[in-house]
C-alpha cells in the first residue's frame, strides 16, 4: 500500500490528524535537509512536504520566497532532490511528497519524472500551478506509477469545482486556507471550516488544510475540521533564524515541530 | 495550410494554441479566468461594448494613426519600400494603450474596482494608470527595481496620474519579478481585483484578449498598404519580447501566407554570451507565467533572468501563440543585439526625425540586414510600437553622454 494511504488509516483507527511540516529542499543545502527530515520523523511527523525551489515561485510569500532562492545558490536540481530521498529511504519510511511547480517537471519529461519518483520512494507529488483542466497527462503517468497527485482546493474553488479535485485528487486534498499565498498570519482564516464541511460532502478522502498556520494553538484549532495540518513558512521562519549554524537549524525545527504536534494531538 | 486555416480560430477551448498556451495557474486563479472568459466571449459581441471601444479608440487614442512611407530610410538602405506603422502617435507612445482601453472597458462592465498591472519599460504601466485615470479605478503598477532606476521617467508618468507604483526587489527585480509580484497580489485580491496583462502572454484568456486588442494594428495597416499600393506587403516586421505589438499586427495577416512575418527578439550581448531575451530564437519548451511557450531555462527548468537593453524586451518567456507561429514556420524569429539596435535607434533618428523606442529599435536594425536584400517593387511594413522619449537616459549613458 502507497505510504500516504497507509498513514492515514493509521491516523483514522487512532482518531487522529497528521502532522505535515514543508520544508523547501536543500534551504540552506541538502545536507541539511536530510537531517531535518530525519529529526522530524523522529519526533513524530506524519508526513514530509518536501518542496522543490523554483525561481519563479508565483503562489509563494517573502518567506518561501526567500527559502528557494537560498535552495537555488547552490544550483540544486530536482534530480538531486530525488537521490536525496533515495539516500533518504535507506533510514526512514516516513511518507514524502513532492511539492514543486510544474516546469522542472516538465523539463525531465513528465513520464521519466514519475518513473524516477517512483523508484526512489516518492509517495505523492503537489503541484500548485497545474489546475485539474491541465493535469490529464500527469494524472495518467502518476497512475501508472503508483505515485499520488495531491490537487489543491482554494476558497475561491466554487462548489462544482471541489466536487472535480476531490474526485481527481488521490492520497489527500490540500485545502488553502486562505485566499492568498504561502506565509505565516496572525489568525487562522475563518474560510476553513465552511470550505472542509463542503468538501466532506463529496469525499471520503482525507482533507489537508495549509497555508497561514503558524503557531501550535493555530495547529490545534485546524486539527479539530482537518485530516491533517501543512506548516511551511513558519518552519522555514526557524531556519532563517539559525543561518549559519546547522545544528540549531535543525535543534530548534524539531523543537518547534514537538511542539506543533503536542497542539494538533491536543 | 489546413493549420494555418485553423490559426484563426485559435486558441481553442482549453487556450490552445497549437501546444502551447494553457492555463498553468494555482487553483486560487483558475475561477477568475474562467469568470474573465466567459465575460470577454459575452462582451466582444455586444454591440454596445464594441460601439464604446470604437469611439475612445478614435477619440482618446487617436486612431486611426498613420502608416507612413519612410522615403529617406527607403533610400538609404537600397532597396524594399520601407513603411512605418506609427503606434508611437498614440495616446501615450505606444501600442499599448489599444489593449488598457479595451480591458478597461471589460473591468468596468466586470464590476471590479481595482486595477493590477506589472511594467517592464514602464510603458503598460503609463497605459494603465491612464485608463484607470480616465475611468476612475484603483490602481497599482508593480515594476522591477532595476526598471523603475531605467525608466523614472515613466515612473514619474505614472505616479502624477494617481498610480501607485510598487517597486519589486526580488529575483532580477525586472519585467519576469514584476509579473509574479502581480500574480501574487491577484492570487490575494481576486475578489476585487482586474489583473490588466500588457503583453501577450500568460495564462488564457490573456493571450487571447490582448491579441485582440492589438490586432487593429494590422487591420488598420492591411487597409492602409493596399490604399497606398495597391496589393499586401512583402513582410511585415515587429519586434517581440512578450510580443503583443507583433501579434496585433501579425494575426490579421495569418491567412495571407505571401506575407512573411518577422519577430524580432533582444539578442542582448549576443546569443553566444548567454546574456539576452531571445527566447524564440534561442530558449525552449516549458511552462512559465500560466502558459507553455518558449522560454530561457537552465539548470533543469529554472527560469534564467533576461537581459536586454530596451527594458521592454527584458523578458525570458514569450506569447504562446508566437511560439505556435514559430513551430508552424508561420513567422519567423531572429535577434538583434543592444548595439545593433542602438545603430537602429540612431538611423530612425536621423533619417526621418523620428525617435523610436529602444524596443523599435530592435525591428529598425533588422531592416538593414533584409531592406538591402529585396528588390525596390517590394514593401516592407514595420510596426513602430512607441516612441523613444523614455529611453533618452539610457542611450546617452550607453553613448558616454551626460545628460
Amino acid at each position: 500500500m502507497n505510504r500516504i494511504d497507509a498513514k492515514f488509516q493509521s491516523l483514522r483507527q487512532k482518531q487522529e490528524s497528521a502532522f505535515i511540516p514543508y520544508l523547501c529542499g536543500a534551504d540552506p543545502n541538502l545536507e541539511v535537509t536530510r537531517q531535518l527530515i530525519l529529526a522530524l520523523d523522529q519526533v513524530g511527523t506524519d508526513i514530509i512536504e518536501l518542496g522543490v525551489p523554483f525561481s519563479d515561485p508565483i503562489a509563494d510569500g517573502p518567506t518561501i520566497q526567500k527559502a528557494s532562492e537560498r535552495a537555488l545558490e547552490s544550483k540544486v536540481t530536482l534530480n538531486q532532490l530525488l537521490d536525496l530521498v533515495t539516500e533518504l529511504r535507506r533510514e526512514t519510511e516516513i511518507p514524502i511528497v513532492l511539492m514543486g511547480y510544474y516546469n522542472p517537471i516538465f523539463f525531465m519529461g513528465t513520464e521519466r519524472f514519475f518513473i524516477k519518483a517512483k523508484s526512489v520512494g516518492v509517495d505523492g507529488v503537489i503541484i500548485p500551478d497545474l489546475p485539474i483542466e491541465e493535469s490529464t497527462q500527469v494524472l495518467e503517468m502518476a497512475q501508472s506509477h503508483d505515485v499520488k497527485v495531491i490537487f489543491l482546493v482554494a476558497p475561491t474553488s466554487t462548489p462544482e469545482r471541489m466536487k472535480k479535485i476531490a474526485e481527481a485528487s488521490t492520497g489527500f486534498i490540500y485545502c488553502v486556507s486562505v485566499t492568498g499565498v504561502t506565509g505565516a498570519r496572525q489568525h487562522v482564516s475563518t474560510e476553513i471550516a465552511p470550505m472542509v464541511t463542503e468538501l466532506r460532502k463529496h469525499t471520503e478522502k482525507p482533507i489537508c488544510v495549509g497555508f497561514g498556520i503558524s503557531n501550535p494553538g493555530q495547529a490545534e484549532s485546524v486539527a479539530k475540521v482537518a485530516d491533517g495540518v501543512v506548516i511551511g513558512s513558519a518552519i522555514i521562519d526557524r531556519i532563517e533564524a539559525n543561518l549559519g549554524d546547522e545544528t540549531a537549524i535543525v535543534q530548534s525545527v524539531a523543537q518547534f515541530a514537538t511542539d506543533l504536534i503536542q497542539g494538533i494531538r491536543g | 495550410m489546413e493549420q494555418l486555416q485553423s490559426s484563426v480560430l485559435m486558441p481553442d477551448a482549453t487556450g490552445r494554441f497549437g501546444e502551447f498556451g494553457g492555463r498553468f495557474v494555482p487553483e486560487t486563479l483558475m475561477p477568475a479566468l474562467l469568470e474573465l472568459e466567459e465575460a470577454y466571449n459575452h462582451f466582444k459581441n455586444d454591440p454596445d461594448f464594441q460601439a464604446e471601444l470604437k469611439h475612445y479608440l478614435r477619440e482618446y487614442v487617436g486612431r486611426p494613426n498613420p502608416l507612413y512611407f519612410a522615403e529617406r530610410l527607403t533610400a538609404e538602405l537600397g532597396g524594399a519600400q520601407i513603411y512605418l506603422k506609427r503606434e508611437d502617435l498614440n495616446h501615450t507612445g505606444a501600442h499599448k494603450i489599444n489593449n488598457t482601453i479595451g480591458q478597461i472597458l471589460l473591468a468596468k462592465r466586470m464590476g471590479k474596482k481595482r486595477i493590477i498591472a506589472e511594467t517592464g519599460a514602464g510603458q503598460h504601466g503609463v497605459a494603465t494608470a491612464t485608463v484607470c485615470a480616465k475611468f476612475d479605478f484603483e490602481c497599482e503598477i508593480f515594476m522591477g527595481e532595476e526598471d523603475v532606476r531605467r525608466q523614472s521617467l515613466n515612473v514619474f508618468r505614472m505616479r502624477l496620474m494617481g498610480a501607485k507604483v510598487t517597486p519589486i526587489t526580488s529575483g532580477s527585480r525586472t519585467l519576469k519579478d514584476a509579473v509574479n509580484a502581480t500574480f501574487r497580489d491577484w492570487v490575494t485580491n481576486v475578489r476585487t481585483t482586474y489583473l490588466l496583462i500588457g503583453s501577450a502572454v500568460g495564462a488564457h484568456p490573456y493571450p487571447m484578449i490582448v491579441r485582440d486588442f492589438q490586432s487593429i494594428i494590422g487591420q488598420e495597416t492591411k487597409q492602409q498598404i493596399q490604399e497606398q499600393t495597391a496589393k499586401l506587403p512583402d513582410l511585415v516586421v515587429a519586434c517581440v519580447g512578450g510580443g503583443s505589438n507583433s501579434i496585433g499586427m501579425f494575426y490579421p495577416f495569418c491567412q495571407d501566407i505571401e506575407v512573411s512575418l518577422i519577430g524580432v527578439e533582444a539578442g542582448g550581448k549576443g546569443i553566444l554570451s548567454g546574456e539576452h531575451s531571445a527566447s524564440l530564437s534561442a530558449g525552449s519548451v516549458g511552462v512559465f507565467h500560466g502558459a507553455k511557450c518558449h522560454l530561457l531555462q537552465e539548470n533543469e527548468g529554472q527560469v534564467t533572468p533576461a537581459h536586454s537593453i530596451s527594458a521592454g524586451l527584458d523578458y525570458p518567456g514569450v506569447g504562446p501563440e508566437h511560439s505556435f507561429y514559430q513551430e508552424s514556420g508561420r513567422a519567423k524569429y531572429v535577434s538583434i543585439t543592444d548595439h545593433e539596435a542602438l545603430e537602429g535607434f540612431q538611423r530612425l533618428a536621423e533619417l526621418e526625425g523620428i525617435i523610436p523606442a529602444l524596443e523599435t529599435a530592435h525591428a529598425i536594425a533588422y531592416l538593414s540586414k533584409v531592406a538591402p536584400q529585396m528588390s525596390s517593387d517590394q514593401t516592407i511594413v514595420l510596426c513602430l510600437s512607441g516612441r523613444g522619449d523614455k529611453d533618452v537616459y539610457t542611450v546617452a549613458d550607453a553613448s558616454g553622454v551626460r545628460i
